[in-house]
């Protein structure tokens, strides 16, 4: 029993190097130098980590490892937490079958950090450059028919979104950004496919972009585009709206004899 | 204006006083068409805002005739493979056939080209809607009663060629839509057992999509069922117009008049000018909401499809229908029997129509009645048919609703697999429950009716007595009301033929008799009877006697505090 004690100095030992890292954290979060942009320095890693043990480690494991909570991080890339954490997906709510967007939990530079902390566990797609993202010499045409050969099985001809089964869903894609676009296709959130470089090139990936941006202009030649969801609202339309009115105008030339 | 009875047209010839006459009398001298032509213009038809529902289906239809035609005009029904180069930059250099091609080109560089085409998509909707709610309004008034049995029949293929016209014509573009559309309809015709490969190759000319198909497709749609329909449309109104239209029941309405207004001028400008709002009404809608957005879409190949692909809404049934049966398959002897397809696309329409169509002999045999019916029933005085229709009506919506499922999924943050099991069983426990509680609603305005005309309305003034005793003051019901109410028939259920006749001979009948006395015992079970007279007089002289009292109490307490 007596051979297991540890030494008295054990318990103050330990508090020295706590305490010693928490403010040598503390000075190096504080001073700010960290870069925006570019490689992740040593310290964007460790701030990273540190908020990763803090907010995901608990599903993902302390090293990310994975858990029966969540999947492994390792070698899904920056782009992947970029997309999940900067969308509002990551950190979830309540586990869910599907995490669904919502407001950031974590402002730019924490996405940053964590996106470069779980880069450094192995590679994997990388956050796109805006180059990498800029659509000025896209095919439209050519991104409307990838898009439709592609994506439009779940997320609809419309961008609208689309159901999938047992209550998960392809999301709309009406607000989604360039970038999110480009994360979404080279990392294959939930139930999405991966469209790596080489199944898709990054120039057909921009045309794909190009193709989101024009129909997020929501042009309706027609008039109300009654949420572009296709025959069921048409219908809906018809039989409250026109049927209504026709009715109405029935009744009242009905009414007039009396 | 005073409601006018049929009255038949008298001839007779007099000097022509104006120049118009002379040249009428020229006509008339040559066609003798002035007979014929004041027997139309006189004839009465009866007023009900719902005897303007098949109005709608006939304007819509004259609607969806005259901007088809305009369309025609610039659609190409071809399968050739052309490379876009209209106006419409997002599909630029995008290779497609020349019916979709053609129908952007109506869109986007035809003057007025979009609005026609919505015009006709909306008018499209409109026509099969209108036609399934006309058709509500006639089974529920038993419309459909003798001598009108042939002409419902009619109205029920009529029903069977909109919607078949509609999908022609949702099919035409050859946009993604239309080709997944078809799609679904080859893999039904295939489903067909041993005969359905062959019919979809001799349909498509060969495998699908191939390059026959739109324009085959095109000459059915333009020719073929737009004359058929034009034939049986005609064949319906001049039915109506020899059988007489039906009417409400009513004071001085009876089984051998119609009470209403002349053809001209009253009809003449209440359907001329009911004609001109529905095309208004169509119109403004084209003009302002979209419909088959068709660019969005793309041209049709069969590699791709989208979410949210649905059928125009008279074809959703039969998508709901097959998107709820279980995935059910059987291989026999290297052939595979698509139960998944063949149940719902196949035989449940097809006993949905056929029931359709042999209703009125149907009922005819349950009921018995051989008489002629020109008189309307009151959906809640027959509760057994009203029951039927809001239970098939429910079926129906069921169907429908399944057809969007996964627009709901969407649309409610729902599970899809969650929203087809609840429908599945919906489909089957939602009808029987609606036709006994639609049973029981008639059974209680019966119910209601015969107290009405036993005590009068409640007018709810509430009299104090002297004793203290408290009594709600009833008035009788106006004539009128009480001529609507008197209108309804009772009938008993047939009785059963004997199973032996007199001398103990076996009755070769009996078997039969048996299942219809009970069909019969069934559909008027729980009848509730008009009030007879004796007990209406007896409830004359009651109120009478009450209001009487009631006076004189009332009189007293007068009396006595002055």
């Amino acid at each position: 029993m007596a051979l297991s004690r540890r030494h008295p100095a054990a318990l103050f030992a330990v508090l020295a190097v706590a305490l010693g890292t928490t403010g040598a954290a503390y000075a190096a979060i504080s001073t700010g130098t960290a870069p925006k942009t570019g490689a992740a320095s040593q310290t964007q890693v460790e701030e990273g980590k540190s908020l990763f043990l803090e907010g995901c480690s608990s599903c993902h494991g302390l090293a990310a490892q994975g858990s029966s909570d969540g999947p492994s991080l390792i070698g899904v890339g920056a782009a992947a937490v970029d997309f999940q954490v900067g969308t509002g997906r990551m950190p979830l709510a309540a586990p869910a079958i599907q995490a669904m967007p919502k407001t950031p939990v974590y402002n730019e530079e924490q996405i940053a950090a964590l996106a470069s902390y779980v880069a450094s566990l192995g590679p994997g797609p990388a956050i796109p450059t805006s180059e990498m993202v800029d659509t000025s010499g896209a095919d439209l045409a050519l991104g409307g028919e990838l898009f439709r050969t592609n994506c439009a099985q779940c997320h609809s001809v419309s961008a609208k979104g689309g159901a999938l089964s047992q209550g998960r869903a392809a999301p709309s894609l009406m607000n989604a950004q360039g970038k999110e676009i480009y994360e979404a296709m080279v990392t294959g959130p939930q139930s999405m496919p991966i469209f790596s470089d080489k199944i898709m090139t990054l120039q057909n990936k921009k045309d794909i972009i190009r193709y989101l941006q024009e129909l997020q202009k929501n042009q309706s030649p027609g008039g109300f585009s009654l949420g572009r969801l296709g025959p069921v609202t048409e219908g809906l339309f018809l039989f409250i709206a026109g049927l209504g009115a026709l009715i109405v105008a029935a009744i009242w030339i009905g009414a007039k004899a009396k | 204006m005073s409601n006018l009875e049929t009255s038949i047209a008298t001839t007779g010839h007099e000097a022509p006083a104006t120049k118009g006459g002379s040249v009428a009398g020229y006509i008339d001298d040559r066609l003798a068409s002035s007979n014929f032509t004041k027997r139309l213009l006189d004839k009465v038809f009866p007023d009900h805002w719902s005897f303007m529902l098949g109005e709608i289906a006939l304007y819509s239809f004259i609607i969806l005739l005259l901007s088809g035609t305009y369309l025609t005009l610039w659609f190409n029904p071809s399968m050739t493979e052309v490379i876009y180069n209209g106006s419409y930059t997002p599909l630029k250099g995008i290779k497609m056939s020349e019916a979709y091609s053609s129908t952007l080109h109506i869109s986007f560089d035809v003057r007025g080209g979009l609005l026609m085409r919505q015009i006709h998509h909306w008018a499209a909707l409109f026509f099969v809607a209108a036609v399934s709610v006309h058709l509500l309004r006639v089974f529920f008034t038993g419309a459909f009663r003798k001598p009108r049995e042939i002409n419902w029949v009619i109205g029920t293929l009529l029903l069977v060629l909109a919607i078949l016209e509609g999908f022609a014509g949702y099919s035409l573009p050859d946009d993604l839509l239309s080709g997944t559309g078809l799609r679904i309809a080859e893999g039904i015709v295939q489903a067909i057992p041993l005969l359905g490969t062959y019919v979809a190759m001799f349909l498509f000319g060969g495998e699908f999509p191939g390059t026959d198909f739109i324009p085959r497709l095109y000459s059915i749609h333009i020719l073929l069922i737009p004359g058929i329909l034009l034939g049986l449309v005609t064949v319906h109104l001049i039915m109506v117009f020899y059988q007489k239209h039906t009417q409400f029941p009513g004071p001085g309405r009876t089984e051998s008049n119609v009470v209403g207004f002349r053809l001209f001028p009253i009809y003449m400008a209440k359907a001329g000018g009911f004609f001109f709002v529905v095309f208004g009404i169509t119109t403004l809608i084209a003009a302002l909401v979209t419909i088959n957005p068709v660019w969005l879409y793309g041209p049709y190949t069969p590699s791709q499809v989208t979410a949210g692909s649905q059928p125009d809404w008279y074809i959703g049934w039969l998508d709901g229908a097959v998107r709820l049966t279980p995935n059910w398959e059987t291989n026999i002897l290297g052939h595979t029997i698509s139960w998944n397809l063949l149940i719902p696309a196949l035989v449940i329409p097809g006993i949905m129509f056929t029931a359709l169509g042999l209703y009125p002999w149907i009922e005819a045999w349950a009921t018995g009645d051989k008489r002629e019916h020109h008189l309307l029933d009151r959906p809640r005085n027959v509760p057994t048919r009203t029951g039927l229709g809001v239970m098939s009506l429910v079926f129906y919506m069921i169907l429908v609703i399944s057809g969007g499922n996964d627009i709901i999924a969407v649309a409610f943050n729902l599970s899809i697999n969650q929203i087809t099991w609840t429908l599945r069983i919906l489909l089957f426990v939602l009808p029987p429950l609606s036709f006994v509680l639609t049973k029981r609603a008639c059974l209680g305005l019966q119910r209601r009716d015969n107290d009405k005309l036993l005590h009068g309305y409640e007018t709810g003034q509430i009299l104090r007595l002297p004793s203290g005793e408290f009594l709600e003051i009833h008035e009788p019901i106006t004539d009128a009301e009480k001529a609507v109410i008197l209108a309804k028939q009772d009938f008993a259920p047939l009785a059963l033929e004997s199973g032996e006749d007199a001398n103990g001979v076996r009755n070769p009948k009996a078997a039969k008799s048996a299942a219809r006395a009970r069909l019969s015992a069934w559909f008027y079970s729980d009848t509730i009877p008009v009030p007879t007279d004796e007990e209406l007089q007896h409830a004359a002289e009651h109120a009478a006697h009450e209001l009487h009292e009631a006076q004189a109490q009332a009189k007293q307490i007068e009396g006595s505090s002055h």
